[in-house]
């Protein structure tokens, strides 16, 4: 099947700043995507050239098969967003803003639009300017949700929820997912994105610094070993892979790229093992490692 | 009380350094408009004799007098100066004066950065005390800027400072006026509606005195700033009186602040439906401009009324005098003194309706701004649907609010002049021709805004442009060509004169192809 959402070497500047500099972005149709990088890394510029809303200085951009420059009617019908900063009209109430923007994008599902006020319990009745910058975000989340489109573009929509909301919106999109829609879905939370995406891209200054499966990622860094050895170990600083070696007696600990991790378990074999403790990588090491990393 | 104004020392220096453009503009505007009248008054008018003349025979009838009040001192070039100015000027800085109170009030407060000042050691009443500040810095501004300017050019120094200090009135007034309308309302607009509201009427009460009963006059602190008699035997006392009327409304204004939440208003929010009826972009566009064009609608009904009221009885106050006869119908282009009343004062309101079509577009790109066009335009609302949207009550609205003004002032007219039948349809029409004109000014707000976004706000500066050349056009005696450049030259003096339908024709064509323009450029570019 044809990708949702496939960008190559998008480039977007604004005056001298380049906010987009060669960015891909590649989400399969059905997959919920995880869209990672820092605070201006070109997250949102990025989500706004799929709205229409910028148009690409170059590289190509095709979403659910359209131009999002040119297709905006056909192609709006067909998703639903959630900005990242909300801002309602304040003379009007939640439930106002979801009937109005349902009725914009074609209709909403009356029986989710129920039960997704239920579900992140929210009151409709108030009007948008006495609503939190949480309860903001909640309109939005439910006007998109409750509407029958094959493409959902969120953007860090769960930064101002609280937990329980948040455990809400995480059920949410993994039915989401049960259903076969299609998710981009742009984040700060690490154990949001863990949970829920399928593929991720990490994105900095512009440019796509990683991209896969976590599987994939993981597989690019390293699994932190802490174990006790029968003997004390001889040449295993020398197998490729290893790092950071610390030996007191028969206790070792170090850490291995993860692609050579069977080479090192069949040298620990070798010499005959009391006691293992193994870390994979988390996805916080895998960001700090690219936001860290020099551009 | 000195708690409750911790810190606004540094808030008036955070909005000075907001406002370093805007006010020195101001300023500099009203300065400018100040020293040039005169100065070309004392060109055009050089002896008393010729100001004698020309203060009987055109600044001395009814309608004159309602738009810039009575000629206090015929004699001198600063009496002319400030007949021409006092009254437009105090206006004008009285507006300003809303502006800034509630820029720097309810506009932060409703916008939330007023909760981020609060929070830090800065008193209760900090932000609000600071925004009167800096309003009254800038009256004082505009005052002192034009005494500079009228003493440069040769006026008397004490009557130069009375005349800048009778704009100074106003505004020291209004922002009391404003530190009161910020408390009532949670939205910034709704309160510098209010503040504009009260300047507007104001404007009427003394308009109503200066062509009828003229104790009514000290109703209006308008009225204060003309009582003040610059060039024409000073009445310093005056400002006393707007001093201590302007102390007693700001101190009601910092008692309301005391009694209410940061972010409320005195009314209470009520809640919303929880489901909604709203279909479309127009549907949305309405609910978010219903109040203004109501408000409008209902003002300008008010305000037809009332011209059309006065239109009769000025006859009488303009006499037997068959010189002034002669070139108010010149200068009215009408055949009776009461059509060229009716139409300059039509004139006047196309002007100002012209003000409501450039706000109308600009909602375009508040929505824009504030990110609310975002959710939007990412359904499949096209971008020329959502323009339209807002661009449809410029359109519509401007004729509304102007047929209001008409039926108001011609059913008025009609009654006090027996014939109803006859003069509503003429004084309808009357306002129906200035519609073309104000369309312009939406079209040329679209062109900006879909060409040069960040500049929208250049709109105002072209609608001030327009009012400049057709206050000082004739008294500079402009060309003819120059006086083209405004729409509102071409706008045929209803009633009296033949109707010509080339000029609105033409009119409706520049707005056309204006918004044909701005459209094709939003479409092109980025949103945001």
């Amino acid at each position: 099947m044809a990708a949702a959402i496939a960008i190559e070497d998008l480039v977007k500047t604004f005056g001298r700043t380049r906010a987009l500099d060669g960015l891909d972005l590649t989400v399969e149709t059905g997959e919920v995507h995880g869209f990672l990088g820092p605070n201006g890394a070109g997250k949102s510029t990025t989500i706004r050239i799929l709205l229409g809303l910028l148009r690409a200085d170059a590289g190509k951009a095709r979403l659910l098969g359209g131009d999002p420059w040119r297709d905006v009617a056909t192609l709006h019908r067909r998703l639903a967003y959630v900005p990242g900063d909300v801002t309602l009209w304040p003379n009007l109430s939640g439930g106002e803003v979801i009937d109005l923007l349902g009725r914009l994008r074609g209709g909403l599902n009356e029986q989710r639009r129920a039960d997704l006020l239920e579900r992140f319990d929210l009151d409709p009745t108030k009007k948008g300017r006495t609503y939190s910058k949480g309860n903001r975000q909640k309109v939005a989340l439910v006007a998109a949700l409750a509407a029958d489109v094959e493409l959902l573009i969120l953007d860090e929509p769960t930064s101002g929820l609280d937990p329980i909301v948040g455990e809400a919106f995480r059920e949410c999109i993994a039915e989401e997912r049960a259903s076969g829609r299609t998710v981009l879905l742009s984040s700060h939370i690490l154990s949001e994105v863990e949970a829920l995406c399928d593929r991720v891209s990490i994105i900095r200054a512009g440019r796509t610094v990683d991209s896969g499966t976590l599987t994939d990622l993981r597989h690019l860094t390293r699994t932190s070993i802490d174990a006790v050895l029968a003997a004390p170990p001889n040449g295993l600083a020398t197998l490729p892979g290893v790092h950071g070696l610390d030996v007191e007696g028969t206790r070792v600990r170090f850490q291995v790229d993860t692609a050579q991790l069977g080479g090192v378990l069949a040298e620990l074999t070798r010499i005959g093992v009391r006691s293992l403790v193994s870390q994979p990588p988390t996805l916080e090491e895998l960001f700090l490692r690219h936001y860290q990393a020099a551009p | 009380m000195t708690q409750a104004l911790l810190g606004a020392g540094e808030l008036v220096k955070l909005d000075l350094r907001r406002d370093r453009i805007m006010i020195p503009v101001w300023v500099y505007a009203l300065t400018a408009t100040a020293a040039s009248t005169a100065y070309s008054f004392r060109h055009l008018y050089d002896t008393p004799q010729s100001r004698l003349e020309f203060a009987t025979a055109v600044a001395n009838n009814a309608s004159t007098r309602a738009m810039y009040g009575p000629v206090h001192d015929p004699s001198t070039i600063g009496g002319l100066t400030a007949w021409r100015l006092v009254t437009i000027g105090a206006t004008l800085v009285g507006v300003m004066s809303v502006l800034v109170v509630m820029r720097h009030t309810r506009a932060d407060e409703e916008a939330g950065r007023l909760e981020l000042i609060s929070a830090g050691v800065v008193g209760r009443h900090a932000a609000l005390a600071a925004g009167v500040l800096v309003a009254l810095i800038a009256s004082l501004a505009v005052g002192l800027g034009a005494a500079i300017g009228l003493i440069a050019v040769g006026m008397p120094t004490v009557g130069s400072l009375a005349f800048g200090l009778s704009w100074c009135t106003a505004g020291l007034f209004f922002a009391a006026v404003a530190a009161v309308a910020a408390q009532l309302s949670e939205s910034a607009r709704t309160a510098n509606g209010i503040g504009i509201g009260v300047i507007a009427l104001a404007y009427l009460v003394r308009a109503i005195a200066d062509v009828g009963p003229s104790w009514l006059s000290w109703a209006s602190p308008i009225g204060w700033a003309q009582q003040l008699r610059p060039f024409a035997g000073e009445r310093w006392w005056v400002f006393g009186v707007a001093v201590g009327a302007a102390a007693l409304i700001g101190w009601g204004g910092f008692a309301l602040a005391g009694r209410r939440d940061l972010g409320a208003g005195l009314l209470p929010p009520r809640p919303g439906p929880a489901r909604g009826e709203l279909h479309g972009p127009v549907a949305l566009a309405w609910r978010l401009q219903r109040g203004t064009l109501l408000g409008w609608t209902a003002g300008f009904a008010i305000y037809g009324v009332a011209i059309g009221g006065l239109a009769d009885g000025v006859t009488a106050i303009v006499g037997s005098s068959e010189s002034t006869r002669k070139i108010l119908e010149e200068m009215g282009g009408a055949k009776g003194i009461v059509d060229a009343f009716l139409a300059t004062a039509m004139g006047i309101l196309g002007l100002v309706v012209a003000g409501y079509a450039v706000q109308a577009v600009l909602r375009l790109r508040v929505e824009e701004t504030a990110l609310r066009a975002e959710p939007v335009l990412a359904t499949r609302v096209g971008r020329i649907r959502w323009a339209c949207s807002h661009v449809l009550f410029a359109v519509v609205g401007s004729v509304l609010i102007l047929a209001a003004a008409g039926l108001g002032a011609g059913l008025a007219h009609g009654l006090r002049s027996h014939d109803v039948g006859q003069q509503l349809p003429r004084v309808l029409g009357a306002a129906l021709v200035q519609v073309p004109a104000a369309w312009v000014l939406a079209g040329v707000t679209l062109v900006l805004f879909g060409l040069a976004p960040r500049f929208t706000a250049v709109a105002w500066g072209v609608l001030g442009g327009c009012l400049l050349l057709g206050q000082l056009g004739p008294v500079l005696k402009l060309a003819q060509w120059a006086m083209d450049i405004s729409p509102f030259t071409h706008v045929p003096k209803l009633p009296g004169s033949a109707l010509s339908v080339a000029p609105l024709v033409g009119l409706t064509a520049v707005a056309v192809v204006a918004a044909a323009v701005g459209l094709a450029g939003f479409r092109r570019r980025d949103v945001g």
